[in-house]
């Protein structure tokens, strides 16, 4: 192997998830057409795009969530470490473990803050008592959460601000030690203050996980992602280092988008 | 430059170019009359460059301003975000350009009490020439996102630093013959040095252009001059 490529070897991340021609489908209507691109271990991607361009839809491929509903299937390949996660075989809830999700608005159980964090792992696991603390106290640190609510772990999780409740979303999903987390939006409902935190949470997170985001704000995607995928109408139109599709994109609908003259 | 959704975002980017050519005409008016207020001794005109410069000096604060506003307001990215730093940077280099024109017209109003060999001009004249043709076509450039233009001027620069080269020696001659011419000649040195150093802000200018329009960078590496130098070792290309 000659030095340049071996540079390139070890400049380029390790592929946590390829996706490979993956199509998606509402009944008839196509919504993600051919979609052919990876998620870098340790990496943020985000996905950008006007509403209904497909972003939330391929997060939705990815933990297989689809599978609730009838009449929407993939077609194509999505290897999660190698494997074909969309495998009518494969087992989701190992999967759903693996890949943890946050949504746009904080969706907590009407059950207390300890209780919302412990639920998750007890599907998975069963830890003696004082394992689960450890294990609570340390998503809860994860999520940056923890000062604020280790006097009132018993208490309901609704009773928390917007942004707390987002960041005890965050730890739920860190609690049963995924691989993965996809990000839906998750400050679209946050005040500047909680948005600044969570994504702090996230820079700090991608040393452990793989990140995906979902965002509608261009600065946000600027800010915490090391990859950018810009969609449009199912298409994947452009992917490449943040720093790159921001400054220099190599398409036109994507210049288009990022500075504001969608037509 | 136009498109955006929101219609007051273009007329805020195109504010800042109309800026820039006013400036640049003001910059480019400045220099004129510097140099024919030298030729001729002019002392009016003289006194009317030294006093177009703060207008000069209004223009870019007004420009650096709205820029800073426009990246506050509208979070500019790619082209956008460079049209914002191209005019900050252009409307420095511009500034620099009337400052340097002024300075010729205050030199001028030193050295007309004692005119003394006007053959020594000749050389600055046909700095002036190069010059100003460089910074016309640095502002066309901009004007039009003109990239080859501004190669060219970028490349031409060498010519102005070969003609300093010239001008440096013809000056020496004149002091040697008459040591009376010394402190005339001296002047029209540091004029000729302030021909080149605005070669450079239009090269600056013309940088710009190209990072504008590309997003990549010009080499670091500036068009070296064809003439010899004076035994100054140019510490830069070490």
């Amino acid at each position: 192997m000659n030095a340049a490529a071996q540079i390139a070897q070890v400049k380029a991340p390790l592929t946590k998830v390829s996706m490979r021609n993956l199509d998606f489908f509402y009944g008839e209507s196509r919504s993600l057409k051919d979609v052919t691109m990876p998620l870098y271990a340790n990496k943020v991607t985000s996905f950008i795009g006007p509403s209904g361009c497909g972003k939330s839809t391929l997060l939705r491929v990815l933990n297989r969530m689809y599978d609730l509903y009838p009449g929407q299937r993939a077609e194509g390949e999505v290897l999660l470490d190698g494997e074909n996660i969309l495998d009518p075989a494969i087992d989701i809830n190992a999967l759903r473990s693996r890949i943890g999700m946050v949504f746009q608005k904080p969706t907590p159980f009407p059950m207390s803050i300890y209780e919302n964090i412990a639920f998750g792992i007890r599907l998975y696991e069963k830890l003696p008592r004082a394992d689960m603390d450890a294990r609570v106290e340390g998503a809860l640190r994860g999520a940056a959460l923890w000062d604020e609510v280790k006097d009132k772990l018993h208490t309901s999780g609704l009773g928390l601000s917007g942004g707390q409740q987002q960041r005890l979303c965050i730890a739920r999903s860190v609690a049963v030690q995924p691989e993965i987390i996809l990000f839906d939006e998750p400050c679209s409902a946050l005040d500047p203050i909680s948005t600044a935190k969570v994504e702090e949470l996230i820079d700090e997170l991608a040393s452990r996980y793989t990140i995906a985001i979902v965002t509608h704000n261009m600065q946000q995607a600027v800010r915490v992602s090391d990859y950018t995928a810009f969609m449009y109408l199912g298409e994947l139109v452009e992917f490449g280092e943040t720093d790159d599709v921001f400054n220099k994109p190599q398409a036109k609908r994507t210049l288009d988008y990022i500075t504001g003259r969608f037509g | 430059m136009s498109d955006h959704t929101v219609k007051s975002y273009d007329r805020d980017l195109e504010a800042l170019g109309r800026r820039i050519a006013e400036m640049g005409g003001v910059a480019e008016k400045m220099l004129a009359e510097a140099m024919d207020a030298l030729s001729t001794f002019d002392v009016d005109l003289a006194h009317r460059v030294v006093s177009s410069d703060p207008r000069l000096d209004a223009l870019q604060r007004e420009i650096e301003e709205n820029a800073i506003l426009t990246i506050a307001r509208r979070q500019p990215l790619a082209v956008d975000l460079r049209e914002c730093i191209a005019a900050i940077r252009i409307s420095g280099d511009i500034e620099r350009v009337g400052d340097l024109a002024k300075n010729i017209a205050k030199r001028t109003l030193k050295i007309v009490s004692e005119a003394r060999v006007p053959r020594a001009i000749v050389g600055l004249k046909s700095m002036h020439e190069i010059a100003a043709m460089q910074l016309k076509d640095a502002l066309d450039a901009y004007a039009l996102r003109d990239t080859e233009r501004a190669r060219a001027v970028w490349l031409n620069d060498s010519d102005l630093d070969a003609l300093e080269d010239s001008v440096f020696r013809d000056l020496l001659t004149f002091m040697m013959e008459d040591p009376r011419n010394i402190s005339f000649c001296t002047h029209l040195l540091f004029c000729s040095k302030n021909l080149e150093r605005i070669g450079d802000h239009t090269t600056n200018i013309s940088e710009t252009v190209v990072y504008l329009v590309t997003g990549e960078a010009m080499p670091t590496e500036r068009p070296k001059t064809r003439a010899p130098d004076f035994g100054v070792k140019d510490e830069a290309a070490q």
